[in-house]
């Protein structure tokens, strides 16, 4: 209880702290929607810039502007483009492709063409010089590849990493000086201890949990900062990537079906105290709900929430040019900044809530799969 | 058109769930005040269990 | 459902695979390890501490106990060896008492006794002396006065069963 009452206090200082972060991520975001050629003022236009943000990104852009002269100018920098086509492994920076995001520019690797639609790398078929799109604005003739470079979403994980490792490594560094930290680690112990003690104890179990400390706390941190940088006005959309979280979710699943114990298998595949007939359908639903329902909901859950927050909160900033018409300057863009604050704080909740839950939900699934049934009740189950 | 239908009905689905659910914790703790903390994290978990389940829909859905 | 899978990215997927089991890795060996095992450490220092001052103070409380209980049983036995020296006391003095009146019976018995004996001596003796004495003044008397011998011993026969002893 007092661990809960001090995190809560905790919380609440977080909160007022990046409360002011909401706020400037709002002035940020604006600034960055002139990112694609040009102002942004009708719906259509807003509903492309979304996506555009909710999308993985190959350059790092922190706003642009047009200059005197016409030109559009980029502050940011690019990032490493690596993909596998069909030629072998391509390596490039990203400035080849001048921020172009609709296929019109053609970036020559040597023996393939590479062309970059909707933040996704595609390859020209041999011989085709510009890319051809159906009326469903697919690309006819071009082929997506493998793509491994460094983009926003890769580097923001990178980023998370090397802020948990230098500020655990701090924590762990400054228990050899003496049993109680100072610094950040002061701020980093009672989180670990939550996790610890909130998360992973009442839901593994006193005698194993050490096991899966390591991972509890690597998840929860990793997503925690995802998400708060995601809150930013760096513009991240790392958690709000499904393939983050499918991996996430994966990582749980292998987590939990390697350490499944003999009760859980035996209880999950042949499930006693119940009629032998009904056993094989039981032992089918018992399995898909482990190893599809369960990771899947996890990925859904942390994957739907941050997309959501990040379009409800770009939505809400939308509104000063939306309701421009109606109000006027001044008082839409009143609304939009009480509204995007409002939101903003309760998506500072929710970036906490959902690295909570993602953990507490592994836990959990950990937990079950570690449990050991008492043989003596086994029937009575 | 269906499919917005369709997600209105989630929302109104996982609505009533969720008010189910908050309000029965809140009857819980203040019936025992004491036990507040277990049942927060009891109602946390079984809403982000209803929640992971309507966003579900609404993604498949969509 | 369709949008999802077309977001959905496998280089970015296998990044994140790679990035996160790195982490995982990094971080195990060289953040969670140390930090978990001086957070346990420092518990159970803790604990232990808690453990020694919970002990200290059952010691004492049984140290007190101890004394108490030393100090009561000092004090029953300073009672029981004050009864029992009294005791002692009153069986010395009841036993010489009884001895005593034991020893001054027998004295009183024996010297009743030989009171008796000597009694029975000096009667015995005087019984001698007076019929020595007697014969003799018998002899002379009768020396003197008697010539026959038949008379001299009717005389002192009768004489003799006159003199009624005791």
């Amino acid at each position: 209880m007092t661990i809960a009452q001090k995190s809560i206090k905790f919380f609440t200082v977080l909160a007022l702290v990046f409360t002011s972060f909401g706020a400037f991520a709002g002035d940020g975001d604006k600034k960055s929607s002139d990112n694609d050629g040009g102002q942004v003022n009708t719906k259509q236009e807003i509903n492309d810039y979304i996506k555009h943000h909710l999308a993985d990104s190959h350059d790092f852009a922190f706003y642009s502007y047009t200059n005197d002269a016409g030109e559009r100018k980029h502050i940011g920098f690019p990032l490493p483009v690596i993909v596998k086509t069909s030629k072998g492994i391509k390596t490039f920076m990203s400035s080849k492709f001048h921020h172009n995001d609709d296929g019109t520019v053609i970036v020559d690797a040597g023996d393939v063409k590479l062309v970059k639609i909707h933040s996704k790398i595609y390859e020209l078929e041999e011989g085709a010089t510009t890319v051809t799109f159906d009326e469903t604005h697919h690309a006819t003739n071009a082929t997506k590849t493998l793509d491994f470079s460094i983009t926003k979403s890769v580097f923001g994980m990178l980023f998370a990493g090397l802020l948990m490792f230098l500020g655990f490594g701090s924590l762990a560094k400054g228990y050899k000086k003496g049993a109680i930290p100072t610094g950040v680690g002061r701020l980093l112990e009672p989180l670990v201890l939550y996790v610890r003690d909130e998360i992973a104890r009442p839901n593994i179990g006193e005698k194993k949990y050490k096991r899966f400390m390591p991972y509890l706390l690597t998840v929860f941190f990793f997503i925690w900062i995802l998400n708060l940088l995601g809150l930013t006005p760096l513009g991240f959309n790392v958690t709000g990537q499904i393939a983050v979280t499918a991996c996430l979710a994966i990582f749980t699943l292998v987590v939990y079906i390697t350490s499944g114990t003999k009760d859980f298998w035996a209880h999950t595949l042949w499930m006693p105290g119940v009629p032998k007939i009904l056993r094989p359908v039981l032992a089918v639903i018992e399995l898909v709900g482990f190893i599809l329902i369960k990771p899947f909901s996890l990925l859904v859950r942390l994957f739907a929430n941050i997309t959501a927050g990040h379009f409800v909160v770009m939505s809400l900033i939308a509104l000063m040019m939306t309701l421009k018409a109606q109000f006027g300057a001044v008082a839409s863009t009143g609304i939009s900044l009480v509204l995007t604050l409002f939101i903003s704080v309760i998506e500072i909740l929710v970036a906490f809530l959902q690295a909570f839950i993602f953990t507490m939900l592994s836990a959990l699934f950990i937990g079950m799969a570690v449990e050991e049934h008492d043989h003596e009740h086994a029937d009575a189950h | 058109m269906y499919n917005l239908i369709g997600a209105g009905l989630i929302v109104i689905g996982g609505g009533i769930g969720l008010g189910q659910i908050g309000g029965k914790a809140m009857e819980g703790i203040a019936r025992q005040p004491e036990a507040a903390g277990k049942i927060q994290t009891a109602m946390i978990i079984i809403g982000a269990l209803l929640e992971g389940l309507a966003f579900g829909a609404l993604i498949l859905g969509r | 459902m369709d949008q999802l899978l077309n977001d959905f990215s496998p280089g970015l997927f296998v990044m994140q695979l790679v990035v996160l089991g790195i982490l995982l890795f990094l971080l195990a060996k060289f953040a969670w390890k140390p930090i978990l095992n001086s957070l346990d450490e420092r518990e159970e220092g803790i604990q232990n501490a808690l453990d020694q001052a919970e002990n200290a103070r059952k010691e004492m409380q049984n140290l007190q106990a101890d004394n108490e209980k030393m100090i009561k049983e000092a004090r029953a036995e300073r009672d029981a060896m004050m009864k029992e020296a009294r005791e002692i006391k009153d069986n010395i003095i009841a036993e010489a008492k009884e001895e005593a009146s034991e020893q001054a019976t027998i004295m009183i018995e024996n010297a009743k006794a030989t009171i008796k004996q000597e009694q029975q001596a000096a009667i015995a003796e005087l019984k001698k002396n007076v019929a020595d004495l007697s014969i003799n003044i018998a002899q002379q008397v009768v020396r003197k006065e008697l010539a026959s011998q038949d008379d001299q011993l009717k005389l002192v026969e009768g004489m003799l069963e006159e003199v009624t002893l005791n």
